[in-house]
């Protein structure tokens, strides 16, 4: 087993998750609650990874990382380091493919939040950010936790946009299901069956988890 | 027209779409450093033998080899190497004849103008320079031009110093594309990606000699399970005999 790989694809779906939950609890509450211009074109936007192929990703993020694009350009003047091919290249782009992962169950999650109880909140002089806060996403828990369930998961198993900005690299950007990849095309597959196994049974467990989460808010609405 | 008779044309029309038109057509599958010349080399085998059509897939010659092995529907195997293709006789898996030599591959050091290095001067030392920070390569354990690169790498005793900036493509086309994104200075890839407009414009290209790797002798096979072997056998002829040898040459490709 690659645990070198398997390693790598924990912390960078943990890392992943942490930058996406600010930016995913910011963008979450528009999208839930607000009413505004261009909520419509927002909404698409933020729902585009679900459905466009990872080779395109790919594409568009190894040009807008690269070293000849602005954002390449400035990491590398910051850092001395290259952004593609690299971990911190690679949390980018998975922040980007996995945020309507986190979107998706959070937006739902609020969009049911009893409208009534954050009225009330707001006459006793709640601010409209503490409403949301303090408020809404707590009662908005399991939504929350689905989100960074789900977003973890697949941050796991995302596989085409990393092989395209990663450059395969042990220890850096050889994730899990490029391991196993590496493992399908070099005839290893002993190899490949243990690690396709573990990724199988992780995926089982996660879909199996938010399944009960949804079932159990259900019940409480 | 009810929504009966509209379902029942439109599962026609599915249906029909996964029957083979006219003509015998001959699936081929090809190593990445033959995206190019193997375009040229049907546009004029498919002159001289109308209502034959080839169907072209490029990959690694090690990932084309584990899907044949899993029973991928190609009539025709053109590797970069001449291991994988042995691999598949081996397996029984390929017609009496056996692997056919067809080119020798040339491994090419390209290097971004810009950077104003000389490889034609200095050859693979180019690549300690500071302002190379990523060198592009395939797969060693999957395409035989990563394996050169590393053994030409290794030859000059520059292995250890550039590790840590080589990047691997999951083929040799795809070092290519890190190079022309940018994403990468420098690369070892095939004369033929090389001799890509995209790149030839943008790059200095300077040919690693012949002795600093073991040379890429590229071989084929035509496989047991092609659907028309005669035009399987009509495109090896063609492609060892003068015409397709010509055009080889033509792309940077050596005898067999």
């Amino acid at each position: 087993m690659d645990w070198e790989a398997i390693l790598l694809s924990l912390r960078l779906a943990a890392a992943s998750v942490a930058l996406l939950a600010p930016l995913g609890v910011a963008l979450a509450w528009p999208l839930a609650m607000g009413r505004f211009r261009g909520k419509l074109l927002l909404e698409a936007l933020t729902s585009m990874p679900l459905i466009l192929p990872p080779t395109v990703m790919g594409f568009y993020l190894i040009v807008a990382l690269g070293p000849l694009s602005p954002v390449g350009r400035l990491w590398e003047h910051l850092t001395g380091a290259r952004l593609v091919f690299s971990f911190q290249g690679l949390l980018l782009a998975q922040v980007v493919t996995n945020l309507p992962f986190f979107l998706q169950p959070l937006v739902a999650s609020l969009g049911g939040v009893d409208r009534r109880l954050l009225e009330v909140a707001s006459t006793l002089g709640a601010r409209p950010l503490g409403v949301y806060l303090r408020v809404a996403l707590p009662l908005a828990w399991r939504g929350l936790l689905s989100a960074v369930v789900l977003s973890f998961a697949h941050a796991i198993g995302e596989f085409g946009v990393v092989l395209m900005v990663g450059g395969n690299l042990p220890g850096r950007t050889r994730t899990a299901s490029i391991a196993l990849f590496d493992q399908v095309e070099a005839f290893d597959l002993a190899g490949a069956n243990r690690t396709a196994l573990l990724l199988l049974a992780f995926a089982l467990a996660v879909l199996m988890g938010t399944a009960w989460l949804r079932s159990r808010e259900r019940a409480w609405n | 027209m009810n929504l009966r008779t509209l379902l029942a044309a439109a599962l026609a029309l599915v249906l029909a779409g996964g029957v083979p038109v006219r003509g015998a057509g001959v699936a081929i599958a090809a190593a990445g450093d033959l995206r190019g010349v193997l375009e040229a080399l049907k546009t004029g085998f498919e002159g001289g033998h109308p209502g034959v059509q080839l169907q072209l897939t490029f990959g690694a010659s090690g990932s084309l080899t584990a899907q044949i092995q899993q029973g991928a529907p190609f009539d025709v195997f053109l590797s970069a190497d001449a291991g994988f293709p042995e691999q598949l006789r081996q397996a029984g898996l390929v017609t009496p004849e056996g692997p056919f030599p067809y080119a020798t591959g040339k491994l090419i050091l390209w290097v971004r103008q810009d950077l104003h290095l000389d490889p034609a001067r200095e050859g693979l030392k180019v690549l300690l320079h500071p302002a190379v920070k990523k060198i592009a390569t395939a797969n060693p354990r999957l395409a035989p031009y990563g394996r050169a690169g590393e053994a030409a790498l290794r030859a000059e005793h520059l292995f250890e110093a550039v590790q840590p900036k080589l990047v691997f493509g999951e083929n040799i086309l795809q070092a290519a594309q890190f190079l022309q994104t940018g994403a990468a200075e420098a690369g070892l890839i095939s004369h033929a990606q090389a001799a890509n407009p995209a790149l030839a414009q943008t790059g200095v290209r300077w040919e690693v000699p012949a002795g600093a790797y073991p040379p890429i002798r590229q071989a084929g096979v035509i496989l047991k399970r092609a659907a028309s072997p005669d035009a399987a056998q009509a495109f090896r002829a063609y492609l060892i005999g003068p015409e397709g040898q010509a055009v080889l040459a033509r792309h940077g490709f050596g005898r067999p």
